[in-house]
């Protein structure tokens, strides 16, 4: 499981956010576009992606995406 | 494991009836709730739900009362044959005694005539079904009608009121309904209306208001924790159909029609997306009517599909929300009745079974 690829998964759920945005420190609660609904298109990637269930509180907890990535990676 | 097979049964027919009045989430009232995550334009791009039928008059049984009305009408019904009445609502006319009970008399069913209520939300239509299919698979009661759907108690932008009727019979030799279901009750909060209830009966802190998520709501408005509702949804749902598939050896590709529970747009786009289904086979209401929960998937149906049943068809059906709570079922129809939708005046609400 790679880092950037994550990063690019992530960032292919936006549709109006510029991809340069997305780094591993990007706290994407703070995402103008970011709502349940990114959210919930987030774990339906991870669950396709990763063979990962998110729950609510992994992506509440998770600050940024790095964050999220290793949440991830613990749950592989 | 619970998987359910009914033979022996079929849907005979469909109809639907909603408010005629119709709100526009492009410019939604203060008492309806407005997202706070979204702007009214983004709120319809994400969410799908352009328009939706509201009353402050109808109750559910109103709907599923004149639904079921044009339904007997249009199936040449005699009311003496229909055995049994399940009404599936989390919007009962009262606490007590069950709405079924009410609608058995108003509909002017024998008094020999089955009748319950069900007390879910999204998932209800297909535990209704099951429910349906229990009591007819036998022979024993040969004529049932399943009304289901929700009024009054659900105002925000995601939610329609719409209340359904399914006529369902016994038919030996059919292949009758395969079902899957699913509960998981740690997810109780993720929908929820705190008060009224029991656990916490109504009182004046029940009308206190209080900030959920940005929203100003009391504590017998319905909540919501959207994150995990809709994780819960596109994770659960496909995994069902997939399960349903796996166990009765269907390829759930072949059906005609997967119909979802209208939940939003986003969600049911990614449901089809991982089922690998073709759009043209999953068909939406929900830009007119948004979330109407266990009326959402017969509402589809009559709606959308009215013309498209000729024949055999098979469909997939799964609902799922509040509860937490799923299920899946595959049936066929043949020459399906299926009613023109009901628009309901709201002096059409009941005034007989009131006090």
């Amino acid at each position: 499981m790679e880092l950037t690829k994550f990063i690019e998964n992530f960032a292919g759920e936006f549709d109006h956010t510029d991809a340069s945005v997305f780094t591993a420190d990007t706290v994407y609660h703070n995402l103008d576009e970011w709502s349940s609904l990114i959210a919930m298109c987030i774990a339906s990637m991870v669950e396709d992606e990763y063979d990962v269930v998110l729950k609510g509180d992994d992506i509440r907890n998770a600050r940024t995406i790095g964050d999220l990535f290793n949440t991830v990676k613990a749950k592989m | 494991m619970a998987f359910l097979e009914f033979k022996n049964v079929r849907i005979v027919g469909l109809s639907a009836g909603v408010p005629r009045n119709i709100e526009n989430n492009l410019h939604p009232t203060q008492d309806q709730g407005i997202s706070s995550e979204y702007s009214p334009e983004s709120f319809v791009e994400m969410t799908g739900v352009m328009e939706r039928r509201v009353s402050y008059e109808l109750t559910t049984s109103d709907l599923c009362y004149a639904a079921a009305e044009r339904l007997i009408a249009d199936l040449k019904w005699e009311r003496s044959e229909i055995d049994a009445l399940v009404f599936v609502s989390q919007t009962a006319d009262y606490l007590l005694p069950a709405t079924a009970c009410i609608l058995q008399d108003r509909l002017g069913l024998s008094k020999e005539c089955y009748a319950e209520d069900v007390s879910l939300g999204c998932s209800g239509w297909v535990y209704g079904l099951s429910n349906v299919a229990s009591l007819l698979a036998t022979g024993s009661l040969k004529k049932a009608l399943l009304l289901c759907g929700d009024a009054k108690g659900n105002l925000n932008q995601f939610f329609g009121h719409a209340g359904t009727a399914t006529a369902i019979e016994y038919a030996g030799e059919e292949e009758g309904m395969k079902f899957h279901f699913g509960t998981d009750g740690s997810g109780f909060d993720a929908i929820i209306t705190p008060d009224g209830g029991s656990r916490n009966q109504v009182s004046l802190r029940s009308f206190e208001l209080e900030d959920i998520n940005g929203i100003q709501m009391d504590r017998m408005q319905s909540r919501t924790k959207s994150m995990d509702f809709f994780l819960f949804g596109v994770i659960t749902a496909p995994k069902s159909v997939k399960r349903l598939a796996e166990h009765f050896g269907l390829n759930y590709q072949d059906a005609d029609y997967l119909v979802l529970h209208q939940a939003n747009m986003k969600m049911n786009n990614k449901i089809a997306q991982k089922l690998k289904m073709q759009a043209e086979k999953v068909p939406s209401s929900m830009y007119y009517f948004g979330n109407t929960s266990s009326a959402s998937i017969p509402l589809t149906i009559v709606t959308q599909l009215k013309d498209k049943c000729k024949g055999k068809t098979k469909f997939i059906c799964c609902g799922f929300g509040v509860g937490l709570s799923w299920g899946t079922v595959a049936f066929e129809t043949r020459d399906i009745v299926i009613s023109d939708l009901v628009e309901v005046d709201d002096d059409a609400k009941d005034k007989k079974y009131v006090v």
